[in-house]
């Protein structure tokens, strides 16, 4: 191969690297492994962390210990859908490119909205884009509205996103676990942008999100909707309660807790603002033979074409998380989504009973819920109380100090599907243990 | 011997009824939800999601999967993208329940095997990018961008400069002003020469204490490592800006030099293109960065620290520009491009740059005789030939020949890219085909260039579907599936 190349070494090939800049050592890194010994070393890691097999999760907060059926992995790890690339060159890429469209379609329906893109990065960039996009719509680009209920996280990304653009973002206290009306009517105006809300929000409270979007939209405002894709088996659609763009984390849908990623950023709206809307969209068309066939379409709104006025500058997505998402949501079907929502709103009320029976521990909020609930302990000691819980058995809550120093005594549980009776009753008296307090036992 | 019944929409193949997965019983006592959740609230159905038996549905996709094109399937000569191969022990490693089943929001005393393999993924990437201070948050390497240039404009503001604009080349890929104008900047481009350099002269007149940044890639997007790259520093250094670099190219320079010792202050990874992890039909990627330990302090939060042998997030970093995204990263991603990385150790990453580069170059030298490659005759990791002359002669553009290459059973190159070579087509084949398969593309690309421009125009012929109507696709938008 030198030969044909014409010259006489690999060296002779970097020739254009100035000599000051080579490199006169190795990398100081590890050295190579054989598969055997670095199977063996992942295995060592991985036995020094504690996981959902081996300790009770009734962690949530965006992130979620839900049921993944088989047939998830098992279509998603073909190898012609994972190491396939974007689908620029359609002709080659439709199944790729069939099961965007159905992800898209399936987004749809689940949200009520009319168009849906192929993914963001995770729920809190999608609730960023959202507001940007609101932001393009509107033409109002120095206020937009918050929730307090909204993700601690999103908040932060938002203020990262926004610190160079001089826009205002105004917070809305949620103080009683859900948005105060009063106070979102008197912050929004004819400058507001939009109004961020989440549905059911970070503490697992359900929102008035009616009432708020009437208030957005009398302001000519516009109403960004974060939902929790498995509630919608249960709760009324973005689209019915007046949202016009609805974001989520997908990874509720089909993909395993993995540490926070890769996620899936679900993000749908209404038709008017097709145009604005980020990220790659499948779109349905016919071929020469007049077949019909899906395509990467509308590109003129991304990066690789319109550069510096791209509505994004999102180019590799989280496709396979999508692909992920499509097969859970088909898996369940109409029927297998409900029934979920259903587990997850009895089994979070049973548990928030069980550990709310006893004078140790309240629900810090009386709102109604779904899936999660926030415990406040009545005598504090939140850090302890979970790390003697963890030691017990059961990954009890997340402490919610972190991003709300008024809630310091408090926890954040979340209860799914797969969440069992004994599993509840143990973490309920695991609580009570680790507090030191013996209460009668509740029957029910 | 196709099953075309098989890949009909989930929605005309759904059947009222029919479903796959079922739950549990519910096993404690229950109260009608109306009595927890106000009605008004309650939807009346569930959403119309399609009803489908799981023999069914397993049918559907995959069947769908076998009309992809795929790097476990084919040759995909992308350039820029560096479609090697995805070793299957990462995918295994990944998802061992020990890493998959891990909540974010777990103490950390039961994330010390993850958080050890995260602080070593850290030191291992600045290692490799010749830049210390690493954050493994961004979600691709975009997102990348956008942190650094956030970085950036936070250590700007810090310091009390008011610095308003980006330069970048106009070879730079789409993402660079994209990402520089959601980090508030404005982008000026800089000029290539015929060569594909950066054209000092332009950027001589360009530079002035408004410039933050200078992004560049290098090599750049025509395969050339930039010699002028140390200048080009000095001058933007001494004008108080700061060298963003692009890392999308890193696979022709690992381990023989580092951004970090040829001027860059920040710079991205791709460890989906790079470090193998597989692309997943467009995604998920991740974005990591490096860049000085001065820009450390600006980085997202938390990063990874060790003390004495017992690993934490570390929150605490009041220059921090914040989060860019929810969680901690991309972690499934990171955890493949740690085990490339230990895979390899320092040779293997050394091996994967000289042998990407020598197949790109043996690849130029075949395909110089059947298109040019205005570059001239040498290349680092990929190159750029240029259909031009061919249109002219024949009428057959790089769309065809990319059309048609389909036929032959390789994926086109990146066609139309960089904007700086008319009728471009930018091929990298990366380390790990064999010269077989770089003589059957070549042989390929040959037979195509000596065909009637017919054959071409209507290529590819042997898909399962032919060329689509993308304008009527833009024209009138169906982005989702309806009964009609």
């Amino acid at each position: 191969m030198l030969q044909a190349i014409g010259v006489g070494s690999i060296d002779a090939l970097f020739a254009a690297i100035p000599a000051q800049f080579r490199l006169s050592r190795p990398l100081a890194l590890p050295p190579a492994l054989t598969e055997l010994e670095l199977t063996r070393h992942m295995a060592t890691l991985a036995e020094r962390n504690v996981h959902a097999d081996q300790r009770v999760c009734f962690l949530g907060g965006g992130s979620y210990d839900h049921f993944v059926p088989a047939v998830v992995d098992a279509l998603a790890s073909r190898g012609e859908f994972y190491t396939s690339y974007t689908p620029y060159q359609p002709e080659v890429s439709q199944g790729t490119l069939q099961a965007m469209f159905e992800y898209q379609t399936l987004i749809c329906r689940l949200t009520g909205m009319d168009v849906s893109n192929a993914s963001l990065y995770d729920g809190g960039t999608a609730a960023v884009e959202a507001v940007l996009m609101a932001m393009s719509v509107t033409r109002r680009e120095s206020k937009v509205v918050v929730a307090g209920g909204v993700h601690p996280e999103y908040r932060q990304v938002l203020r990262t996103y926004l610190a160079g653009l001089e826009t205002e973002c105004v917070p809305v206290g949620a103080g009683q676990g859900s948005t105060d009306l009063e106070t979102l009517a008197a912050a929004v105006d004819d400058r507001t942008a939009c109004v961020l809300i989440q549905h059911p929000n970070f503490f697992g409270c359900l929102e008035d999100v009616a009432a708020a979007a009437r208030i957005a939209h009398d302001a000519g405002a516009l109403l960004v909707q974060a939902f929790d894709p498995i509630s919608l088996g249960l709760l009324k659609r973005p689209a019915e309660l007046g949202a016009d763009i609805a974001v989520a984390e997908g990874q509720a849908l089909g993909t395993p807790m993995l540490f926070g990623g890769p996620y899936l950023g679900i993000m749908a709206c209404r038709e008017q603002f097709l145009r604005r809307l980020p990220g790659r969209i499948a779109g349905q068309t016919t071929d020469r033979r007049g077949q019909p066939c899906w395509v990467l379409t509308l590109q003129t709104r991304e990066q690789h074409i319109r550069r510096d006025k791209a509505t994004s500058n999102i180019c590799t997505n989280q496709g396979l998380i999508a692909l992920r998402a499509a097969i859970y949501l088909s898996a369940l079907g109409p029927q297998g989504l409900r029934e979920t929502a259903e587990l997850c709103l009895q089994k979070a009320r049973y548990a928030a009973a069980q550990i709310t029976a006893g004078e140790r521990f309240e629900l810090a909020f009386d709102r109604p819920t779904f899936k999660e609930f926030v415990v406040r302990s009545r005598a504090g000691g939140v850090e302890r109380l979970l790390a003697q819980a963890s030691a017990a058995g059961s990954l009890a809550g997340v402490p919610l100090g972190r991003w709300y120093p008024e809630l310091s005594d408090c926890f954040l549980v979340a209860v799914t599907e797969k969440r069992t009776r004994e599993e509840i009753d143990a973490l309920a008296q695991c609580l009570r243990e680790a507090t030191g307090v013996v209460s009668p036992h509740p029957n029910g | 011997m196709r099953n075309t019944q098989a890949v009909h929409s989930l929605f005309e193949l759904s059947k009222s009824g029919r479903r796959a997965a079922r739950l549990p019983v519910c096993d404690v006592p229950q109260q009608p939800s109306a009595e927890t959740v106000p009605a008004d609230w309650l939807a009346d159905a569930p959403p119309p999601l399609p009803e489908i038996a799981e023999p069914d549905l397993v049918r559907h996709f995959t069947n769908l999967s076998t009309l992809n094109m795929s790097v476990d399937t084919h040759f995909y000569p992308l350039g820029s993208c560096t479609m090697k191969y995805n070793p299957k022990r990462n995918e295994r490693l990944s998802a061992l329940p020990g890493f998959a089943d891990l909540h974010p929001y777990q103490p950390e005393d039961t994330l010390q095997g993850l958080l050890q393999l995260l602080f070593e993924l850290q030191q291992m990437l600045g290692e490799i990018a010749g830049l210390p201070a690493v954050s493994l948050q961004p979600a691709a390497g975009a997102h990348g961008e956008l942190t650094a240039l956030m970085v950036a404009a936070a250590y700007f503001r810090d310091v009390g400069q008011r610095r308003t604009k980006v330069l970048a080349p106009d070879s730079a890929h789409g993402t660079n002003p994209a990402s520089a104008r959601m980090a508030g900047f404005e982008t000026v481009t800089v000029r290539s020469t015929a060569g594909g350099a950066v054209d000092l002269d332009d950027l001589r007149g360009k530079l002035d204490e408004r410039i933050a940044v200078f992004m560049i890639t290098n090599p750049n997007t025509l395969g050339l490592f930039d010699g002028q790259v140390g200048q080009i520093a000095d001058w933007v250094h001494a004008r108080g800006g700061l060298i963003y670099l692009d890392g999308a190219n890193m696979n022709a320079i690992l381990g023989v030099t580092r951004p970090g010792d040829f001027g860059a202050d920040m710079m991205h990874f791709n460890p989906h293109k790079t470090f193998s992890g597989p692309h997943g039909g467009g995604g998920p990627g991740a974005g990591p960065i490096c860049v000085t330990e001065k820009l450390g302090a600006y980085l997202p939060a938390p990063v990874v620290a060790c003390d004495g042998g017992r690993y934490r997030l570390d929150a605490e970093r009041p220059k921090s520009i914040g989060r860019v995204r929810s969680f901690f990263g991309n972690v499934g991603v990171l955890i493949r491009a740690y085990c490339y990385l230990r895979t390899h150790g320092p040779e293997g990453l050394r091996a994967v740059a000289e042998n990407a580069v020598l197949n790109a170059n043996y690849l130029l030298s075949r395909v110089q005789h059947i298109l040019p490659v205005p570059q001239g005759d040498r290349c680092m990791h990929e190159f750029v030939a240029s259909a031009a002359a061919l249109k002219k002669a024949k009428g057959v553009t790089a769309m065809d020949l990319a059309k048609r290459l389909l036929d032959e059973g390789f994926h086109a190159p990146t066609v139309y890219f960089p904007l700086t070579v008319p009728e471009a087509m930018m091929i990298e084949p990366t380390e790990t085909e064999s010269k077989e398969t770089l003589d059957a593309f070549a042989a390929a690309l040959w037979r195509l260039t000596e065909e009637e421009p017919e054959a071409l125009h209507d290529a590819p012929h042997t898909t399962p579907v032919s060329r689509p109507d993308e304008v009527q696709a833009a024209r009138k938008p169906v982005l989702r599936w309806n009964a009609d």
